[in-house]
């Protein structure tokens, strides 16, 4: 069963995400902070008349900051819109998603979001759940 | 009522609409059972709504087809063609009644019996009646679900926002005046839209008042009581969802008000008030805020026991409760489970209590205010923003950042420059004195974790535990936001109510003042910090009513006796039962006067309570409301002057409004008369008669015509002259031995008894 990825880069790593999650894959503008929100939540960005929260996708996956945000992949879960930055876009492609190998080792948090891996000209590139990457629903989900 | 009988029109016409594919259905086939529920449900709910729009034909009607239908779904008649065809012409006739309602045009009702006998079981079929040529009015209304008017409301939102960020991004350059020119053409017909969207969540108050004379007559009728209902203002607009979270509060307080307010109709004869109770329900909008208001004229809220109880409960100890002020004390009343009765009726009492009602206003952005009349009646005011969506706020800056805060709960703003604030260190926390009143402080940007200099402002809090200071570096703006819910992740910090993007397009969090409260680490002892040596020294003199009096005097009144200034006509104004009454609302009040008041024209007046009794003091014209100082030099021999005081580098009287309600003064030519037999020495006119009139006494030298004497004072020489007709007071020059005439003129005492028992003897 193929189905439609985005491809994307966060901290040097391609990832894909399903496209159905995806609403739009645009550069964010001025980011401004939410004081005593997590870590991973960096801020409120304007997008198109329309507030979105912008998320650290590397502090949520237990990386180090972003150091600067720019591309974001923009979603929406729950009547609320998010941004999660990324480093670069590549597109959209087909792929068959296969199941995440047994026995592979998944560093930081990376395990709580991959759920499953396609490969592109015999690269593997893990699927993350961006809804898994929100703060809040990480917290439920625990 | 107009609104519910249109709303049922229009539900019946809706619903006979759907189901006229299941009639035909049924008739086909009726043993459906579906078919049958779903007209079943129809005239049950036709029937229901009948014996609440009191529509006894329509009722009569569907009543009867349910009862058929109802047999039908137990078994025990079988649905044949004769009784499908009868309970078919029933539901046109349903249909026809209420496009008759609708028109306004009579029907003709002589069939209706036929339609109904047709039902019976036993019933000769009958031919289908032909059906005239409907006369169907045009629907003027629609019906939406509130869940569109909400996408509406929201594309809305998002609409002014768009067209904010275009303004923005246009004034960023060069602008042709031909896109100027359609911007602000787009400008207004949003700002257009924006209220008539607006207005179409906004229904009649009346919705939510048309219940209350029911309600109010249930909740009397079994404890006895009688109340006479007053509505007001039920032409007022409100956002229909803010209309359905006002109604449980609002029931209630009105409960409240019929239970504990107003008394039984002996206890009120017996208190002097009119056997019904009064009850006041009004509305009234003021800027985009909607008061509602319930004034019981019931006994009150008895703050005494109130503390009492708290102190019982062990909310507070007694020095606690000896340090509250008086509105504080009042506030013990939002405390969960500290109900100022101690039984539970019937009605209310039941654990529910004013500290729900309270969260329930809170919650929908609203504030709760009391004021009381302990014996006299208790006013709730419920103020409410029109809409939940739009909230006005004020920016305040900290560090480079900017929040907004709901307007609602902020009491006031404080520059930290001047006297008028001074901040404590108390360990690590701090407290800020403002205006006497010890509030804790927090700092908003060290809440927050931002960078931030020394607050040049502080922001004081209302929340429902407490009242907080909130320091900040700036106030930067008012301004009126549609504010969206913030995601979970934000949610979870508890600081922060909403998200909004205002003109400047960059995101702005409105900020939660209870939350951030608690952020703070803020503990809201049932008692605020008040410091009772603050309490000493900040003490004030009385707060008085400056007022040029009807005999020129500046004068003032404390203004805890003084329950309102109103115009009167004159002619309200008459000389009854010996002094000045007026006739007021169709009761009579004592009236005072310092001077004959003007027989013609308006009279301004000075409505005195003492939270039992009322009277009257009628003025020339009332000042202004000012801070009396401490000091009051005491007034000699001046009848109910309390004293003396300086008031802006002038001397005003202070009027003695205990005398006033102990019914010492007297209006002028109206106390008993005493007449005073003059001597050459002018004695009597300098000494005696102020000490008489401060008395309550009227004194005259000579008789004007008509005047009745009581008592006669003379000297003890003089006594010759003196008409003895009526009780004589002879006073002596010297002190004297007991048993001689008489008494000695400086015996003040004994005078006064004289004067008296010579009343009495008169009288």
């Amino acid at each position: 069963m193929s189905a439609l990825f985005l491809i994307a880069q966060i901290a040097g790593r391609w990832i894909a995400v399903p496209a159905d999650q995806v609403d739009s894959a645009v550069d964010i503008g001025t980011v401004v902070a939410v004081p005593r929100a997590s870590a991973a939540v960096r801020g409120l960005a304007a997008l198109r008349s329309r507030v979105v929260t912008v998320i650290d996708t590397r502090v949520a996956l237990g990386l180090a900051p972003t150091p600067q945000a720019g591309r974001a992949i923009i979603a929406k879960f729950d009547g609320h819109f998010y941004a999660f930055l990324v480093d670069a876009f590549d597109d959209v492609f087909p792929f068959d998603p296969m199941p995440l190998s047994s026995g592979l080792a998944l560093e930081g948090r990376w395990g709580a979001s991959a759920i499953g891996i396609v490969e592109r000209d015999d690269e593997p590139m893990l699927v993350l759940d961006l809804a898994a990457l929100v703060p809040g629903t990480l917290a439920v989900a625990a | 009522m107009d609104d519910l009988l249109q709303e049922f029109i229009a539900e019946t016409r809706e619903t006979l609409d759907a189901i006229a594919g299941e009639i035909v259905l049924w008739e086909s086939n009726p043993t459906d059972r579906a078919r049958l529920d779903a007209i079943f449900r129809f005239v049950h709910t036709v029937k229901g709504s009948c014996g609440f729009l009191d529509l006894p034909r329509l009722g009569r009607l569907a009543h009867a087809a349910e009862d058929v239908l109802s047999a039908v779904r137990d078994g025990t008649r079988l649905p044949d063609t004769a009784l499908v065809n009868a309970v078919l012409a029933i539901v046109d006739r349903i249909g026809e009644l209420t496009e008759a309602i609708a028109a306004g045009v009579p029907l003709d009702d002589t069939t209706e019996d036929l339609l109904i006998a047709a039902l019976a079981e036993d019933a000769a079929p009958v031919a289908p009646a032909a059906v005239g040529p409907q006369t169907r009015t045009a629907n003027r209304s629609v019906r939406l679900a509130v869940d569109l008017l909400d996408q509406m409301m929201a594309g809305m939102s998002d609409m002014v926002l768009a067209r904010n960020e275009l303004a923005r991004r246009l004034r960023d350059q060069p602008i042709d005046p031909r896109v100027e020119g359609a911007l602000e053409r787009l400008s207004l017909t949003v700002g257009e839209m924006r209220d008539t969207i607006t207005r179409t969540r906004m229904q009649r108050i009346e919705t939510l008042f048309s219940a209350i004379p029911r309600m109010v007559r249930d909740a009397a009728a079994p404890l006895g009581k009688a109340v006479t209902l007053d509505i007001e203002g039920a032409d007022v607009e409100l956002d229909r969802e803010m209309i359905e979270l006002l109604r449980d509060p609002l029931v209630h307080i009105i409960r409240n008000a019929v239970d504990h307010g107003i008394e039984l109709p002996a206890d009120r004869r017996s208190a002097g008030k009119r056997e019904n109770g009064r009850l006041l329900v009004l509305a009234r909008q003021t800027g985009n805020q909607i008061v509602l208001e319930v004034t019981d004229d019931g006994r009150g809220i008895d703050v005494d026991r109130l503390v009492a109880k708290a102190i019982a409960a062990g909310r507070r100890t007694e020095q606690q409760a000896a340090a509250m002020t008086e509105a504080e004390r009042l506030a013990l009343v939002f405390e969960a489970g500290l109900s100022s009765r101690d039984v539970v009726t019937e009605l209310s009492g039941r654990g529910v209590g004013m500290d729900v009602v309270r969260a329930n206003i809170e919650q929908i952005g609203g504030r709760i205010a009391l004021k009381n009349r302990p014996g006299a009646g208790l006013t709730i005011e419920l103020q409410v923003p029109l809409t939940l969506s739009i909230i006005p706020t004020i920016i305040v800056g900290v560090g480079d950042q900017r929040f907004a805060l709901p307007r609602q709960s902020i009491e006031e703003i404080v520059a930290l420059r001047g006297q008028a604030v001074r901040i404590d260190a108390l360990g690590d926390a701090s407290v800020a004195t403002v205006r006497g009143r010890r509030l804790p402080m927090i700092t908003l940007g060290r809440v927050l974790g931002i960078e931030a200099s020394e607050p040049t402002a502080l922001v004081i809090v209302a929340t429902r535990e407490g009242d907080y200071a909130l320091g900040i570096d700036a106030v930067l703006d008012t301004e009126e936001l549609v504010v969206k819910p913030v995601p979970p992740a934000i949610m979870a910090t508890g600081v922060y109510a909403g998200q909004t993007l205002p003109d400047s397009g960059l995101p702005l969090l409105l900020l939660d003042g209870t939350g951030l409260a608690a952020a703070a680490g803020l503990r809201f002892a049932p008692l605020a910090i008040a410091s009772e040596e603050e309490e000493i020294v900040e003490e004030k003199g009385i707060v008085a009513l400056l007022f040029d009096d009807l005999d020129g005097q500046r004068r003032a009144l404390p203004l805890a006796a003084v329950d309102r200034v109103e115009t009167v006509c004159a002619s309200a104004i008459r000389r009854t039962g010996g002094r000045l009454h007026l006739s007021l609302e169709g009761g009579v009040i004592p009236l005072v006067a310092m001077a004959v008041p003007p027989a013609t024209g308006q009279v301004t007046l000075l409505r005195l309570t003492d939270g039992f009794g009322e009277l009257g003091y009628a003025i020339d014209d009332a000042h202004e409301i000012v801070t009396l100082p401490l000091a009051v030099a005491p007034a000699r021999g001046r009848p109910g002057i309390a004293g003396v005081v300086m008031v802006a580098g002038e001397q005003v009287e202070l009027v003695d409004a205990h005398a006033l309600f102990a019914g010492e003064l007297a209006a002028p030519g109206s106390g008993p008369l005493c007449l005073l037999q003059c001597d050459e020495s002018g004695w009597m006119e300098t000494f005696l008669r102020p000490m008489l009139e401060a008395s309550g006494y009227r004194c005259a030298t000579r008789l004007a015509e008509g005047d009745r004497i009581a008592v006669t004072l003379a000297m003890d020489d003089d006594a010759d002259r003196v008409d003895r007709s009526h009780p004589v007071v002879l006073l002596r020059r010297q002190p004297g031995l007991s048993g001689e005439p008489g008494v000695y003129r400086y015996d003040r005492a004994a005078l006064i008894a004289a004067v008296a028992a010579g009343m009495e003897v008169a009288a």
